[in-house]
């Protein structure tokens, strides 16, 4: 159990990450107020397993606890979270204009909605590369992938990506994915 | 259609993750492929538009004081002040205290005096603690047990049995050389799960011969006997864990 040091190095080594932990658990979950709730759900338990932690990478350690707990939270709440798609309203309504949509590159609300539609395995390699900037190796350790599979889902994924910022899906088709 | 290339280097090259003698193949094929230069091109609008974006979402204030229980004062001097105490902690530290009562009962149950044995593994546990400092885990790195095996020749005047057990969920990890006791043992390294175990070898000698099991700074320990060999296992994993790995090694 952790009492005085122990604390201590916790805070001083793994807590500097939580930025990296509720980002990852934002995108992941698609929602502010869940990330924070399952972040901290994420913290707690990374301290009660600080025990188990060895000297080397705390941010690729405690990210792998969190997306762990953000899918655990994802699985018990699919069923609710299939009723409680993003709110459409929220969401900017782009023109149909091509032009327009050939500019969603530069875009933070198109690159947003493209990226929350990826599929999360997608979503979340996209996510602790170009957020994050994890690299290969870190990936590998946080999503418990071989290092040789990371290259090929980063390009798919980017695919992906870019594919849906240059046709975003029509809002019907959306809630099917 | 896009080129093999595409497919293969161009995000490793993107992301400068390959080693310079690729990324200056790819670069090359670079010259010649307008098809991943388009490629590249591409993707590195698209990263640099995902930069631009600034989609990186901060903890909120809010999560860090539940986390931390205060607000901060002085953020560059302590940017994570003194701790509010969980309701789950307190739990916790009723039970390391029952713990240590239980502890304390059981030692008072046993015989007076520390046994030969418990010597040994104390020793041998405090070898495994070194070897998990940072870069002291292995002398030799390596999944094959025909690399680690040949790796002691020479170096320690037996062959121990180095033996990958992955496929039972023990993979082979590496191995050192350690000293415990005054004495130069072999160390085979092995994960189990998130965990590392320890393997200290040595020959059956008169001083050494010893077997048995049992705990020490919270880490278990196995000793046996074997063709000449005294075997002790050391780990943070269970005593079933450490009885199986022992059968494993026993039934080579």
């Amino acid at each position: 159990m952790l009492e005085g040091e122990d604390r201590a190095r916790f805070e001083a080594i793994v807590l500097p990450h939580l930025d990296a932990a509720f980002n990852l658990a934002r995108w992941l979950l698609r929602n502010r107020t869940d990330a924070e709730d399952v972040t901290q759900d994420a913290v707690v338990r990374a301290f009660r397993a600080f025990g188990t932690y060895r000297s080397g990478n705390a941010r690729a350690w405690l990210l792998q606890i969190v997306r762990n707990t953000c899918f655990t939270w994802l699985r018990q709440n699919r069923m609710a979270a299939e009723f409680m798609e993003f709110d459409e309203t929220t969401m900017p309504q782009e023109s149909e204009n091509p032009e327009t949509l050939a500019l969603a590159g530069s875009d933070r609300e198109q690159l947003t909605r493209a990226l929350e539609e990826l599929p999360e395995s997608f979503r979340e390699i996209l996510v602790l590369r170009e957020l994050e900037g994890c690299s290969y190796k870190e990936i590998a350790e946080i999503t418990s992938r071989p290092i040789g599979t990371v290259m090929s889902a980063l390009a798919r994924a980017r695919g992906q990506l870019r594919t849906a910022l240059s046709n975003p899906a029509p809002k019907e088709a959306r809630r099917a994915v | 259609m896009p080129c093999e290339q595409t497919e293969n280097q161009l995000h490793g090259y993107l992301d400068g993750e390959l080693d310079p003698v690729s990324a200056a193949n790819f670069e090359k094929h670079l010259e010649s492929c307008p098809d991943c230069k388009q490629t590249l091109a591409a993707e590195e609008a698209l990263h640099q538009s995902i930069q631009k974006a600034n989609l990186y979402e901060r903890a909120p204030e809010s999560l860090r004081k539940s986390l931390l229980g205060k607000p901060q004062q002085s953020p560059a001097v302590r940017p994570f002040p003194a701790p509010r105490v969980f309701a789950w902690q307190w739990l916790a530290a009723a039970a390391v205290f029952l713990l240590a009562v239980l502890v304390g009962w059981q030692q008072l149950q046993k015989p007076r005096g520390v046994s030969e044995a418990q010597l040994m593994a104390a020793s041998l546990v405090d070898a495994h603690l070194r070897s998990l400092q940072p870069g002291h885990l292995t002398d030799v790195e390596s999944t094959d047990q025909h690399t680690v095996k040949p790796w002691f020749d020479g170096r320690i005047d037996f062959a121990p049995p180095v033996h990958d057990f992955a496929a039972d969920g023990f993979p082979l990890l590496g191995g050192r050389l350690d000293v415990a006791d005054g004495r130069t043992v072999a160390a085979l390294v092995y994960a189990r799960r998130k965990h590392i175990i320890n393997v200290f070898v040595e020959k059956s000698l008169s001083e050494n011969y010893w077997k048995g099991a049992g705990e020490s700074q919270g880490y278990h320990w196995l000793a046996w006997q074997q063709s000449g060999f005294t075997l002790c296992a050391v780990s943070d994993v269970s005593p079933a864990d450490l009885a199986q790995l022992q059968q494993l090694i026993q039934a080579q």
